[in-house]
């Protein structure tokens, strides 16, 4: 009887999930389909079923009952991915200790943080949001879907890599503006042997876990052995060490990134990505051979000294030189014109125009290990789409539709008709108001 | 008979060296580009003539003399240097290094600042603005209310001397903010921002007492001279009409006070700003005030402008009959100026107006354009070739002329790459 009851809870279930988490369907009609990894379709189809995309063709017919949207004259690419933002959140430094791995972005969320429909207004589907530059170490980042008017546990990004947020440098160093008590560290010598000290101090708290968990086992075990303590900080640098969440380091200059690449050797943890990374060109070399991205500001520089040496050829040069680039908003505002930005690696670097749309799509997505299912229109992808009257690498381009997982999320169209029914409304609700003051 | 075949050739040599001098840096001839002169048709594989740091002649089929130094410009398009209207190029070198910031001063009352007189002429990010097509910049200060006088320079020049092409241009004034609703909450009791508004028309008022009893006194040896005063000295100029008023200005309900304020003082007036002036676009024709944008990279100051309210901007007020230019409001970034107008563009402004908000509008409300913002016979030679539209992201810019001379185009940027291209 228990057994039915559990295999029908079981039935039940299976067939409420996917009902649960899937999209819309949706047909895009006769876009130039730039899909990134499989090339230009000059006017092709895309079919989205329930949040996934099923079809990318020519002549594709709609199935029942399956909302179709007219691209025909406009550009239809990969959602944009926002690699490092610090939006849809209610703080972002947990500034009163220097380490502090255990806080954690997911317990911040705001899904209503308007920054998020201007992300979309802007063709951005995806974000990496994270924790801020104040700590050596840092708290825990979280991949979210610019799901706009939806609970913010709607937008989590299951299939994203764990990440963990350091910082180097000048922030750290509390160098650019005043605190009225001096913390540890102050010099950049302060900054590594803070982290060297905490993930040592984090082997040791598994060493003793590790200990007790081999002698409880070996039954022998003396009944009034105690477990160690709990630690939830060391918990979390331990899930460094284990490889279940990667480094994300925010870092300037090309020495200090050097010494962290060389700290993750020694204390044998992951880095997936170097944010900002203004000197990467200088050692673009090693950043190659070492496999680690870099997450970084096209041209934005010169705004603090370890940004003064922050060239614009620096993503174009550093992706000819096998390193995988992408560009990051790291603001509310910037977010909105990414692809603006990615169009600059043309001009200085002479990225072809496919290289340069990489930087905002599939390239941000292998770093935040979400290229399975976004990053590039491909089959079995989720349908995460923007829509641009002109080429998106134009400078007088717009963003038209911002769709994730089928659903219409951002529609100029609709905000147009909206706005100025509005308008209509105004005079109205004013004569209103008079009659009131009356 | 020796000294005649002594003298002649003599002569010659001296004959072909001033014309070979002239040849070198003073004539030169840039043929068969697409000429964009913003006044006028464009010219599909035109010539320009430049002498001596002029436009001599441009057209199909000029005449080019022989000793012109001549630029192959087939396949280029010839565009007048872009303008911005309102940076701190020279100004300001890192943001966050008080050391490097010269714009900003201290005290609410600074009408004696002059923003040329601390300009450096060796910051990174002017070669870097130039190389990207512009050639001349506002330089303006910044502050709390009566902020200094701003000067336009040419991008180029060993000293800031060499550097000003007019200052000052205008006098910089942050218009007081009147009281805005957040939700239910007022920002600050509404007399207290009127009350700022009425001290600065009390300043404007004793500034005409004080340059009247000035020239009284100068008339009538029976009325005492006034005592020298710094805070009014230095806006004679304004309130006798001669020198404008920068006016910075944000939002709706200020625009229409500050419109109110410069018809009740009877000043000349350029507003900065205005993020709002599409709510207000027919009041600002009606007032004949020019409008400078502030960066298109800010956010709508509210919410309910909608996300384009600031791209649709330069749209509206252009259709209302509004003279609009674009500013980069930065240093750093100043070289992005091209794009702010083409942001404008993409949100309804036409691309011709979007491109004279950077060149012939800018020189207009700035009492330049005598001298450049367009290729005119006789103005500046002030030219930019560039391999596409130069509101473009993608375009290259091949050649920059200032003063009819070319600029080396390397920066911090090319330098640095160059460098660490040589790393193996």
């Amino acid at each position: 009887m228990k057994k039915n009851i559990m295999s029908l809870i079981i039935w039940i279930s299976l067939l409420v999930i996917p009902v649960l988490i899937s999209g819309q369907n949706l047909l895009i009609k006769n876009g130039t389909v730039l899909t990134v990894t499989k090339g230009t379709i000059p006017k092709g189809d895309i079919l989205i079923l329930d949040g996934i995309i099923k079809r990318i063709g020519e002549n594709l017919e709609a199935p029942e009952g399956v909302r179709v949207v007219d691209a025909s004259g406009r550009y239809v690419i990969p959602g944009i991915i926002d690699s490092h933002t610090h939006i849809a959140i209610t703080a972002v430094n947990e500034g009163s200790e220097a380490v502090t791995p255990e806080v954690r972005i997911r317990d911040v969320l705001n899904a209503e943080d308007t920054a998020i429909y201007t992300a979309l207004s802007g063709g951005v589907t995806m974000i990496h949001t994270m924790h801020g530059s104040g700590n050596p170490i840092g708290g825990q980042n979280i991949v979210l879907k610019m799901k706009w008017g939806r609970p913010a546990e709607e937008m989590i990004v299951p299939e994203a890599f764990r990440t963990l947020k350091f910082a180097l440098g000048e922030n750290v160093k509390q160098a650019n503006f005043y605190t009225p008590v001096l913390r540890y560290p102050q010099s950049r010598m302060g900054v590594n042997a803070i982290i060297r000290r905490e993930l040592l101090k984090a082997k040791n708290y598994m060493e003793q876990w590790d200990r007790y968990l081999k002698v409880k086992k070996s039954k022998k075990s003396a009944k009034i052995l105690l477990p160690p303590r709990k630690n939830l900080r060391m918990e979390a640098l331990a899930d460094v060490l284990r490889g279940k969440m990667m480094a994300r380091c925010h870092s300037y200059r090309a020495d200090e990134t050097l010494e962290f690449i060389n700290l993750s050797k020694e204390l044998g943890f992951k880095i997936a990505c170097f944010e900002h990374a203004s000197e990467a060109f200088k050692i673009a070399k090693e950043l190659s051979a070492e496999r680690i991205g870099i997450s970084i500001f096209l041209d934005n520089w010169a705004y603090k000294i370890e940004a003064y040496e922050g060239i614009a050829y620096n993503a174009a040069y550093c992706t000819k030189k096998g390193v995988l680039v992408s560009i990051n908003s790291d603001s509310s505002e910037r977010i909105r014109r990414l692809f603006n930005d990615a169009a600059k690696a043309m001009k200085y670097g002479g990225l072809s125009e496919e290289e340069a749309l990489k930087l905002i799509t599939i390239n941000p997505a292998i770093q935040l290990g979400v290229e399975r299912i976004a990053g590039s229109l491909e089959v079995n992808k989720h349908g995460d789409i923007a829509i641009f009257n002109e080429h998106p690498l134009s400078a007088y381009t717009r963003c038209e539709m911002t769709i994730i997982e089928g659903e219409v999320y951002f529609d100029r169209a609709q905000y147009l008709k909206e706005r100025e029914e509005m308008t209509k409304k105004k005079p109205n609700e004013e004569k209103k108001k008079k009659g009131e003051e009356i | 008979m020796i000294k005649k075949t002594i003298i002649f050739p003599a002569l010659l040599i001296m004959v072909f060296f001033c014309i070979s001098q002239e040849t070198a840096s003073d004539l030169i001839a840039i043929k068969g580009a697409t000429i964009i002169p913003v006044a006028g048709e464009d010219i599909p594989e035109g010539d320009i003539l430049i002498r001596q740091g002029l436009i001599e002649d441009l057209g199909k089929d000029i005449n080019i003399p022989l000793n012109a130094r001549v630029i192959a410009a087939k396949g280029l398009y010839a565009y007048p240097g872009m303008i911005d209207s309102l940076c701190y190029l020279g100004l300001s070198e890192i943001m966050v290094l008080r050391s490097t910031v010269d714009h900003r001063e201290t005290g609410r009352i600074n009408p004696q600042l002059k923003t040329v007189e601390a300009l450096r002429p060796d910051s990174v990010h002017i070669p870097i603005a130039r190389a990207n097509g512009i050639t001349a910049a506002l330089v303006a200060p910044s502050g709390s209310l009566i902020t200094g006088q701003s000067g336009l320079i040419r991008l180029v020049g060993w000293t800031p001397e060499e550097m000003v092409i007019k200052s000052p241009v205008a006098m910089h004034i942050e218009f007081p903010s009147l009281p805005r609703r957040f939700g239910e909450r007022e920002t600050e009791p509404c007399e207290e921002s009127s009350k700022r508004v009425e001290e600065l028309k009390k300043i404007l008022n004793d500034a005409r007492y004080y340059a009247k009893r000035k020239e009284v006194a100068r008339k009538n040896l029976l009325f005492p001279f006034p005592e020298f005063d710094e805070g009014l000295e230095f806006l004679i100029p304004v309130v006798k009409g001669e020198l404008p008023a920068m006016i910075s200005v944000h939002m709706e309900k200020d625009i229409k006070a500050a419109i109110k304020f410069v018809e009740e003082e009877k000043i000349k007036a350029i507003f900065f700003g205005v993020e709002q002036g599409w709510r207000v676009a027919e009041d600002l024709k009606k007032a004949g005030i020019p409008v400078i944008l502030s960066s298109l990279n800010n956010m709508p100051p509210e919410w309910e402008d909608g996300y384009d309210g600031i791209y649709r901007n330069a749209a509206v007020l252009h259709k209302a009959g509004v003279k609009f230019a674009f500013s980069s409001q930065s240093s750093s970034m100043a070289k992005d100026l091209p794009y702010h107008a083409a942001k404008a563009a993409a949100f309804g402004l036409e691309r011709k107006e979007a491109l004279k908000g950077v060149t012939i509008n800018p020189a207009e409300m700035l009492g330049v354009n005598h001298l450049m913002g367009s290729l005119e016979r006789g103005k500046i030679a002030n030219i930019v070739l560039a391999d596409g539209d130069i509101l473009e992201l993608r375009t290259n810019i091949k050649h920059v002329f200032i003063d009819g001379k070319e600029m080396d185009l390397s920066t911090k940027f090319t330098r640095l790459l160059e460098k660490f291209k040589k790393r193996n």
